[in-house]
């Protein structure tokens, strides 16, 4: 026996994960904590994450489907049921009710019997991120600005040990950002924040270098692990830069570009979705690498996240990943792998300087919020994804299985009974509902509008957030008084699309062009220009694909109505009627599509547009697209429909059909 | 539904009339619906709907303003204050989007969204086709169907300079939206490119200073100006962003309504959109030529002026007739 070599300590494994209700929810973290996971990723459902009770009109349909459901103290209760907290690492993804889960998790903790102190994790708390991807935000951008101000501020004093808000890059690889759009509107974002905790004065200067310390990241990482592990390396050198420099953090501990992972969603695909686990274990790679440039914490996806909702052994899959990397191989071993080579130096340099530059042009703009609120960033994005759908439309960009090497044998894997996915008990909504009914039937309403009172001045009055909204959790206000009462004060906001992009190359190619001459021409026969009306109906803010429809839409000549994301089914039959558009296309990724529908048709039917043509998009299992089509449905794309040509096509055909018009010849 | 459909023109009036939303939106597809069988069906309807409404009903509003001054959030503001006061409203809104290809992406709907489910509240988007100067033919004809059915029509447009600005021309009140800190309005105001609307509004005064200082400019350079009416124009200031000012905003839009009343000028200005509209419309199918062929824009208005009401498209058929060589 030779003497143990000297390794790492592993980073945080995690797995992102949370449904139906907090003691089923419960059940899993246990069981996954028992297989060897060391921290727990709480996902919560919809509406929880945008701050609506269960019970609300546009919770329907949602209600633990992405994630947990947590309306009150008795569900964080029960969600962490023998669970330590004072010994727990426990990373939340939520935004803009962060303050409220944090308050609900500390009156938790302290009925445990932990202090604050004791406390460890993570709040995502990055609400700027949301009105360019993902789209969880409720309030305005100032209030919301001020809403992560106050968690950070409120844990540097009391939970030292927490985390208060994860800087997400994650979110806009997945809205197509490139590498360099990534550290440029990632650090953007850090500076917007940092600024805003420094002039709220609630951190005098010689705190503030633990603020700087405190702010942490949440990552992506795509298949191009080289240049993944290059901007990894780059975003460590710049916010050290940034932290010496813009904020006086002297300390080097305290400069530490510290990240959590989670590896790239948007290259999963649908299509022989067995080639995601190796996807997934490349883009872990990048991340894990090189030494000086790891990840704190890591989560991965399951490999079939772009079906639908994973089981519960899928997920124990994707922990193995990481243990076999952590523990098998001799990675952890090693110091860095990558300094002093010239060819990572040379890449990190170019990523450096695109980011600078690009950081440089937001600030001209007075600084992240001013270059969200004009719709410039969002914008970015737009293009970078439209450019990267063309590509694989194309061809130019491969991805095996989708748009080349398609040929295959039949996947054992999709099979079984329940196809491969997990599908959340219908009955957990009723059950939620019935139980949020009966916590509110037995707590004290006086001291549940005394606490709701204290909040709404607190709210006007600018003082810190953080323990009005503890008292709220412990006198059993709900997640949906505690939103609906700053929604009073802070009012609400619809952030732009960006689709108001340029038409690019593509819109000139003999295709499109064909195309739009077919549109023109349909228009002229119906007596008017044709018009889609491009619906997100629910709560669940993934707009890439509605995103893209609208501008490719637009490209082969149909007008385009398209409100952004969360509109109620009523919204969208409204605006159908006035807007008089001859299509509705619809975008649900939520799980949701079988409710959404349901409740589109039966108010377009009240408004007397009862055969008006519907098509959807999103992550639609072929089960409930059989379902939605016997509903009336007459298209249902999913990621594997990557021809979005042929989509357009499609639907002109759709629309002459409903006019009795024969269909125009194959374009 | 075959694709040579079209409504009975007496019975869409009607169900206008009682504010049926669907006759509403079908009503408006007629209008902007460009086979000759269309337009024919299209002229009974309007000739169809009741003329004391057309002649001198609801409150036609035209709101404009440069790109980025809150146009649209000022709209969403004031359509919760009509609201409140119990009034029904219909919108216009002609998206600046320059078009692509036929192509377009319709946003203000976005922009204006607070009124969420209300059905008394109405929004129809139309593109601005590339003609027309920024406006749209169908926005006359349009905003008659909607008056038939709403308490406020409001028509909100991209405009700064004398072309873009015509929406004023074809409403009974014309809101401008400042830009704070742009002095291209006030220039314009200065050297007579802009007419003068009949209310100003500075949005955006929670930016506090900048906004206080191109009120008081605006204020110093109207003066004691007024329009051709006689109307002064009040300069305001409001936050969509604050909901601040936005009830004194809706209150000066309808001083200018009462003082037409008062004067009796309402019913004549109301005519004359009509004739604004129908000289524009000639002047860009025809060109000057065609103008003067009826005599130029001076007799042509006067002609117009004296003219029996009528719908804008039977109208407009009719001056098209005289235009055209026989054939």
């Amino acid at each position: 026996m030779t003497t143990p070599v000297k390794r790492d300590k592993p980073w945080l494994m995690r797995t992102y994960s949370g449904h139906s209700s907090a003691k089923a929810s419960n059940e899993l973290y246990r069981t996954n904590l028992s297989k060897g996971q060391t921290g727990l990723s709480v996902a919560f459902d919809l509406p929880t994450q945008t701050g609506y009770d269960a019970d609300h009109p546009l919770a329907r349909g949602e209600v633990g489907k992405v994630g947990v459901p947590i309306g009150n103290i008795s569900d964080m209760a029960a969600l962490f049921d023998q669970i330590p907290l004072g010994q727990m690492n426990t990373s939340m993804t939520i935004n803009a009710p962060a303050a409220w889960l944090l308050a609900l998790y500390v009156a938790v903790a302290e009925r445990q019997g932990a202090t604050p102190a004791q406390l460890q994790g993570t709040t995502q708390n990055d609400i700027l991120k949301e009105y360019l991807s993902r789209g969880t935000y409720i309030f305005p951008p100032q209030p919301s600005v001020r809403l992560i101000t106050d968690i950070i501020a409120y844990t540097v004093k009391h939970i030292p040990k927490w985390n208060p808000t994860n800087i997400c890059s994650y979110h806009l690889q997945e809205a197509g950002a490139t590498p360099t759009q990534e550290l440029a509107y990632a650090l953007s974002t850090a500076i917007a924040i940092l600024d805003a905790v420094r002039d709220s004065g609630q951190i005098g200067a010689e705190g503030f270098e633990q603020v700087v310390g405190r702010i942490s990241f949440f990552v992506n990482a795509g298949i191009r692990f080289i240049e993944e592990t290059c901007k990894m390396r780059a975003f460590g050198e710049m916010w050290d830069q940034l932290a010496a420099q813009r904020y006086g953090a002297q300390n080097e501990e305290m400069r530490r570009f510290r990240y959590g992972v989670q590896v790239n969603s948007l290259g999963l695909t649908e299509a022989q979705p067995e080639n995601n686990v190796q996807r997934i274990v490349l883009e872990m790679l990048g991340v894990a690498l090189s030494k000086n440039a790891r990840a704190r914490a890591l989560q991965l996806p399951a490999w079939n996240e772009a079906l639908g909702l994973p089981r519960p052994w899928d997920q124990q899959w994707a922990l193995r990943m990481q243990q076999v990397l952590a523990f098998e191989t001799d990675l952890l071993e090693y110091g860095d792998i990558f300094d002093g080579s010239p060819v990572i130096a040379a890449k990190v340099k170019s990523l450096v300087d695109g980011a600078t530059a690009e950081m440089a042009r937001v600030q001209e703009q007075g600084g992240m919020v001013p270059a969200i609120e004009s719709g410039y960033v969002k914008r970015q994005l737009v293009t970078s994804h439209t450019a990267r759908m063309r590509a694989i439309e194309r061809g130019d960009l491969k991805i095996v299985g989708l748009n080349c090497y398609r040929e295959t044998e039949v996947s054992p894997l999709t099979g079984g009974v329940d196809s491969g996915i997990m599908k959340v008990d219908p009955r957990a909504e009723r059950e939620q509902i019935e139980r949020l009914n009966a916590f509110r039937a037995q707590r004290n309403t006086t001291e549940v509008k005394a606490a709701l009172a204290n909040l709404a001045e607190t709210a006007r009055s600018g003082a810190n957030i953080m323990p009005a909204s503890i008292l709220c959790a412990h006198a059993g206000v709900t997640t949906g008084e505690w939103s609906q009462t700053l929604r009073d004060i802070f009012g609400e906001y619809r952030a732009p699309t960006g689709i108001d992009i340029p038409a690019n190359d593509d819109s000139r190619s003999a295709r499109a062009v064909a195309i739009r001459t077919q549109v023109i021409q349909t228009g002229e026969e119906l007596g008017r220009p044709l018009r889609l009306l491009i619906g997100k109906p629910g709560l669940d803010g993934h707009s890439n694909g509605a995103e893209q429809i609208a501008v490719k839409g637009r490209d082969v000549g149909f007008e385009i109505v398209y409100e952004g994301i969360r509109l109620t089914p009523e919204q969208i039959a409204k605006a159908a009627l006035e807007e008089g558009v001859h299509l509705i296309g619809l975008s649900v990724l939520s799980g949701s599509h079988v409710e959404m529908v349901e409740d589109v048709f039966n108010y377009l039917e009240q408004a007397g547009l009862k055969n008006l043509p519907v098509v959807i998009g999103g992550i639609i299992p072929e089960s409930d697209a059989v379902l939605l089509k016997a509903r009336g449905i007459a298209a249902v794309y999913t990621p594997k429909d990557i021809d979005m040509n042929g989509i357009m096509v499609d639907i002109l055909n759709l629309i002459r059909k409903h006019h009795d018009l024969p269909p125009v010849a194959a374009i | 539904m075959t694709r040579l459909a079209l409504p009975d023109p007496a019975a869409l009036a009607l169900a206008v009339s009682a504010r049926d939303r669907l006759a509403l939106a079908q009503a408006l597809n007629l209008l902007d619906d460009r086979r000759p069988a269309a337009r024919q069906c299209a002229a009974t309807f309007l000739d169809a709907l009741p003329a004391e409404k057309q002649a001198s009903g609801g409150h036609l509003i035209g709101i404009t303003g440069p790109p980025g001054a809150g146009k649209s959030s000022l709209t969403a503001t004031l359509i919760q204050v009509w609201r409140r006061r119990g009034l029904k409203v219909a919108i216009l809104a002609v998206d600046p989007s320059s078009p692509i290809s036929g192509g377009a992406l319709l946003g203000d709907r976005l922009r204006m969204h607070a009124s969420g489910a209300d059905r008394e509240v109405f929004i129809r988007s139309l593109a601005c086709r590339g003609e027309f100067g920024g406006l749209s033919a169908e926005v006359w004809p349009m905003s008659l169907a909607m008056l038939a059915a709403f308490d406020i029509v409001l028509v909100e447009t991209v405009g700064v300079g004398q072309k873009e600005i015509d929406v004023s021309k074809m409403t009974d009140t014309t809101c401008f939206v400042a830009q704070p800190a742009s002095g291209d309005s006030i220039q314009f105001l200065k050297a007579g490119i802009m007419e003068i609307p009949h209310v100003i509004v500075v949005n955006k005064e929670d930016i506090g200073m900048a906004a206080r200082k191109t009120l008081s400019e605006l204020k110093t350079t109207l003066g004691r100006r007024t329009d051709s009416d006689g109307w002064q124009a009040p300069a305001l200031s409001a936050s969509a962003a604050l909901g601040s000012g936005i009830e004194a905003l809706a209150d000066a839009l309808d001083r200018h309504r009462h003082w037409l009343l008062e004067r009796g000028q309402f019913t004549v200005r109301r005519h004359r959109c009509q004739a604004e509209w129908l000289v524009k419309h000639l002047r860009e199918e025809f060109g000057r030529h065609g103008i003067n062929r009826l005599g130029g824009e001076q007799v042509l208005f006067a002609e117009l002026a004296h003219a029996p009401r009528r719908s804008p498209i039977a109208a407009y058929e009719e001056l098209r007739a005289r235009i055209l060589p026989n054939p």
